[in-house]
């Protein structure tokens, strides 16, 4: 068998194990980044939005290939049909861009190969390798080929289906309810509005939202996240989401180009994303925005936290659990309140009617908020109906 | 009811010596992958374009529920 020996190995190459790999080899580390699949970036699981204001914090610059479209502002619906435009003066940070994953998690790749990163294509993870019961590699198959990767650390950026957290012993498992199943339509010859990407909640998606992500003149990312305790029977999330599109005019010619489907963590983050020799990026971590089920750039922030420390303990070699722990400081330092945040938000948010939901975007149309952030509608709904954000008010 | 054309979801037995039940209508599923993700079990694998359950399945239909196109069928 074909053993390969290195510093770190990146399991996944997406943003999250793309960052990783990048500045594990920027501070000098020997780094091999596996993908299973046969091309990064596809096939496309995402609804491809994205705010602006992290991509500098991460060291991304911003590429006309990889942006599809520049957007204007947002547009939060209700089921009933209350509408509230929310326009790019007003959206401050939370409005972006509407990427193409497929050639942004490419140009991610390519930084990190840039960096000194070696890419392996095609090549899964199948196990993690223990020798005294201590994490030293992987096992893989590798164009077919079973190999082994010898590392001193073990990146783990497999997304959602992260196995390899859990074959290192680390419980990854979420309950129904943190789960939101999802489907997406690439879809052309619809009637909407460019430039400004459309949320609709209440009934229409229990538990989740619909989203229509402007592609270009009439054609959008037309999908739908359903709560997994929501989902019964026949109504899975691709019934949900045919139901909706067959009651907006805006579709009736809609014809589909692409189906996709993914699931999403609605959690605020595990509670452990580090073990001996072992750090969980991104999806994998599930630190993932669980009101937006946004996750590029918390994949791409815990990413590029997790490379920078894994390159200055490489000095000692010391990757245990304990000197790992920055890494998780860090990220829950940046960006764990707002995750836990959003987590009650979305918790209350589906168990609110119809008729509610309407009062409160009817509200969010009167009420003067000069920066709309999630932060500030929630503020703006704490004022009118406390019940709304009771049991987290303090993080508002 | 659609069986499965992958040979391991089509009765392989658990270790409880159970033959499984789950199904994959190979024609709906869209190899998303986000049943792998959700199996407490760790039991179903996405190879390329073929969903695979272990003998770990333990029948549980959690996937069966979350599916978004409902693939997967509990018999």
């Amino acid at each position: 068998m074909k053993t390969y020996y290195c510093d770190a190995v990146v399991v996944g190459a997406g943003p999250a194990g793309s960052m990783a790999a990048r500045y594990c080899a920027q501070g000098g580390m020997d780094v091999i980044l596996l993908e299973k699949k046969a091309e990064i970036g596809a096939p496309l699981r995402c609804a491809e939005g994205v705010s602006k204001s992290w991509l500098d914090e991460v060291g991304i610059k911003p590429e006309p290939a990889w942006i599809r479209g520049d957007m204007k502002g947002a547009i939060i619906k209700s089921t009933k049909g209350t509408t509230y435009q929310l326009d790019e003066s007003k959206a401050g940070n939370e409005v972006g861009y509407v990427l193409e994953r497929h050639l942004f998690d490419k140009a991610l790749a390519r930084d990190a190969a840039k960096a000194g990163a070696k890419i392996m294509m095609r090549t899964s993870c199948t196990g993690v390798i223990r020798e005294n019961g201590k994490i030293v590699g992987i096992k893989a198959k590798s164009m077919g080929e079973e190999i082994e990767i010898r590392a001193k650390v073990i990146v783990a950026a497999d997304g959602y289906e992260s196995q390899v957290g859990r074959w290192a012993g680390m419980d990854t498992t979420l309950k129904l309810n943190d789960i939101d199943s999802c489907i997406q339509y690439r879809m052309c010859n619809i009637d909407i509005v460019p430039d400004y990407c459309e949320f609709i909640i209440g009934s229409c998606a229990p538990g989740g939202y619909i989203w229509i992500f402007p592609k270009g003149e009439g054609i959008a990312n037309v999908g739908i996240g359903v709560m997994g305790t929501k989902c019964t029977g026949k109504a899975d999330a691709k019934y949900y989401l045919d139901k909706w599109i067959a009651q907006d005019p805006r579709f009736k010619d809609g014809q589909i180009l692409e189906i996709m489907g993914g699931f999403v963590s609605t959690l605020p983050g595990l509670d452990e994303t580090v073990d001996d020799n072992i750090v969980l990026v991104g999806d994998a971590a599930r630190v993932i925005d669980p009101i937006t089920g946004g996750g590029i750039c918390h994949a791409c922030r815990t990413g590029m936290y997790a490379g920078q420390l894994l390159a200055e303990l490489n000095k000692t070699g010391d990757f245990s659990k304990k000197a790992l722990q920055p890494y998780e400081k860090r990220w829950r330092d940046r960006m764990e309140d707002k995750l836990f945040r959003n987590w009650m938000a979305k918790e209350k948010l589906a168990t609110l009617d119809d008729d509610v939901i309407d009062e409160i975007i009817k509200l969010i149309k009167t009420a003067e908020i000069k920066n709309v952030t999630v932060f500030n509608l929630l503020k703006a709904i704490k004022e009118k109906y406390p019940k709304v954000v009771e049991g987290f008010e303090d993080l508002i | 009811m659609p069986r499965s054309s992958c040979p391991s979801t089509r009765g392989a037995p658990n270790k409880q010596g159970e033959i499984h039940m789950i199904t994959v209508n190979v024609d709906k599923c869209l190899h998303c992958g986000g049943c792998v993700g959700s199996c407490p079990k760790n039991a179903i694998f996405l190879n390329d374009f073929v969903l695979e359950f272990n003998e770990d399945c333990i029948d549980c239909g959690r996937c069966v529920k979350l599916c978004p196109v409902g693939a997967l069928t509990k018999v």
